[in-house]
């Protein structure tokens, strides 16, 4: 129907642009990875030690490890707050079902350095929270362990990204025939006994959607852990911004990079064949 | 006794009324066709049954008990769903064991009557299929065998043929009514198809914009529609509109003696009863027109005739040795054929 000429034509620009911003960058990140620093100048020449530091230098390992439990924690908490409010939404909501969506919305539009301020302004010392306690004589002292903490990241985080789970789930719950409800009352299932056998299976594609959107936004994050999160809340990105700022050390922050980029992709093409094994339209 | 008795239901959603006041009855295994046109509030009247709506007056009794009180999951009513509602998370085998599991009878005999019904709807080669790997008529058929394997007491149908081509659906219809006669449950089915209604029902219920027209066998409901709307939506008719006075009808040039009260009348005449005048016969109506045109059906063929005074005739004639009809015909029925109804329309 096209000429090959046109669609050449129209091909080439998107495809230049990928190359350009995406393909080129990730290849010079990965060659980076295998180069080192000496004296302050990046040295050209090709090893594996970034790799080997990776894996004998504890810290690492450890705040990889420490940043994939933030995540998860986050997911668990936006999932376990998420569904609930998803489910609501699509079930219950009723004629304020826009007005619900647009709430759910909104926080989003919302800069994300504002909403981190905001927590750090609730946990801090002299935060809502801690006035909130002494005033209800719950404690005597500030709680000081509030703000700065891995505690104050998986909150802030989960306050940040539960948005990006309730909307796939919503979604998922939406598209669920109302008759099929329906069919499970008529042959006897309660309305528990419905929710279990036929809405949660059937929006189970939407949790694995979400549940991955909270999993690798968190895991990527740095500002959260860098406002909030004090020493014992670092996550892996603060790493790969400080090997790549102060500590001038672009090879070994390209390597985590690349560590971080498979990890991710892996997770993506894991989750993209669940919820097409478990998605029955 | 009957089985389920409709009392007095009513329902409006907001301000506007769906349904007045329908009262009737089902027997034990009786086929009982809800008929009516979209808008009619037959499917509404169905989820009243089922449990989905609540009626906003009126009361529904079954067996002696007050139906209405319960939730759908405890009433002993299933129901075929317009677009078979199967769960495409399960197989063909656990949709069909889904009342049963629940209802946590153990799980051998579950697999036994599975079997059983996935044997009866042809459909044992199937059972480890996701719906979605089935065609439409044999998703039809489980939706049918995961109904009937809880041997319900009132079977609901809504328009479950709509979805078929027209000869699956034709194949269908006399299937579904064979498996009716055989599990003798009571079949509460709804339809927009007259035809389908007349083919399959033991009686008929037409509703119109909320309202109970007739209930009657299909035979009865043809030959006696109650209604001027009953008549001309139960096959063709053809309606003849006039006045009674002093026992003799007048509609148009025709007149003939009638019981009937002085006032408005109308009456349903069907086409086969209209037939054309060889010898002036005793005591029947006869008029004249003009042949508009001529449809050949096979067995029988359609005239369009048009009187003086400008009203076009339906009339059902035999489809050999009407060849060569003249232009103008003269046709005639008997009065008995002509059926008083009760015409909304009529002043």
């Amino acid at each position: 129907m096209f000429s090959r000429a046109y669609k050449a034509a129209v091909s080439l620009p998107p495809l230049i642009w990928v190359t350009l911003f995406l393909l080129v960058p990730y290849l010079l990140m990965f060659c980076y990875s295998f180069w080192t620093v000496a004296g302050g100048n990046v040295v050209h020449q090709w090893n594996l030690s970034n790799y080997g530091d990776l894996i004998t230098k504890d810290v690492y390992r450890a705040t990889l490890f420490r940043s994939m439990r933030i995540a998860a924690r986050v997911t668990i908490f936006a999932l376990l707050l998420g569904y609930p409010l998803a489910y609501f939404l699509s079930f219950y909501a009723g004629a304020r079902k826009n007005l619900f969506y647009q709430l759910v919305i909104i926080p989003l539009w919302v800069s994300y350095l504002v909403r981190a301020y905001a927590w750090k302004t609730i946990l801090g010392t002299d935060g809502v929270l801690n006035t909130l306690l002494q005033f209800l004589h719950i404690t005597q002292h500030p709680v000081d362990s509030l703000l700065y903490s891995p505690f104050a990241v998986v909150l802030t985080l989960t306050h940040i990204y539960t948005p990006f789970v309730v909307l796939p789930i919503y979604a998922a719950l939406e598209h669920i025939p109302r008759t099929l409800v329906e069919a499970s009352n008529d042959l006897g299932a309660s309305p528990a006994q419905t929710f279990w056998r036929v809405i949660f299976p059937l929006s189970v594609p939407g949790m694995v959607a979400g549940a991955t959107f909270a999993f690798v936004l968190s895991l990527g994050d740095f500002l959260a852990p860098q406002l909030l999160g004090g020493p014992s809340g670092i996550m892996i990105s603060n790493i790969v911004v400080s090997l790549f700022g102060a500590a001038f050390n672009w090879p070994l922050g390209a390597a985590i990079s690349f560590c971080i980029l498979v990890l991710v992709v892996s997770l993506l093409a894991l989750t993209e064949r669940l919820e097409k094994k478990w998605s029955y339209s | 006794m009957a089985l389920l008795s409709v009392r007095n239901v009513a329902k409006s959603f907001g301000k506007t009324q769906v349904l007045r006041d329908i009262s009737l009855e089902v027997a034990e295994g009786e086929f009982l066709t809800i008929l009516g046109e979209s808008g009619s509030g037959k499917t509404t009247l169905l989820r009243i049954v089922a449990g989905f709506e609540q009626a906003t007056s009126g009361e529904l009794w079954m067996d002696g008990e007050r139906l209405d009180a319960l939730p759908p999951y405890k009433r002993r009513v299933n129901t075929v769903f317009q677009h078979y509602a199967l769960f495409p998370h399960m197989t063909i085998e656990a949709n069909v064991g889904y009342g049963l599991h629940i209802a946590g009878v153990p799980k051998a005999e579950t697999t036994t009557r599975v079997e059983e019904a996935l044997a009866m709807i042809k459909m044992t080669a199937h059972a480890k299929k996701k719906p979605s790997k089935i065609s439409g008529g044999q998703q039809q058929r489980v939706a049918l065998a995961r109904a009937l394997v809880n041997r319900p007491k009132l079977l609901l149908l809504d328009e479950p043929l709509s979805a078929l081509d027209a000869n699956l659906r034709r194949q269908m219809q006399i299937e579904l009514k064979a498996l009716q006669r055989e599990v003798g449950i009571a079949f509460v089915f709804i339809t927009h198809d007259q035809e389908e209604a007349m083919v399959m029902s033991d009686r008929i219920a037409l509703l119109r914009g909320g309202n109970l027209e007739q209930i009657a066998a299909p035979r009865e409901i043809y030959n006696r529609p109650a209604t001027a709307y009953v008549a001309q939506f139960i096959g063709h008719t053809n309606l003849l509109r006039g006045r009674v006075e002093k026992g003799i009808a007048h509609c148009g040039s025709m007149s003939w003696p009638v019981s009937l009260a002085d006032g408005p009348c109308a009456f349903s005449v069907r086409p086969e009863n209209i037939r054309v005048a060889t010898s002036p016969a005793n005591g029947a109506v006869g008029f004249e027109g003009k042949l508009l045109n001529q449809a050949f059906h096979g067995a029988t063929e359609l005239l369009r005739v048009e009187t003086s005074d400008k009203s076009v005739f339906s009339v059902r004639v035999a489809g050999m040795g009407t060849q060569g009809l003249a232009n103008t015909l003269k046709l005639e029925f008997s009065p008995q054929d002509a059926i008083p109804v009760r015409d909304a329309e009529a002043t």
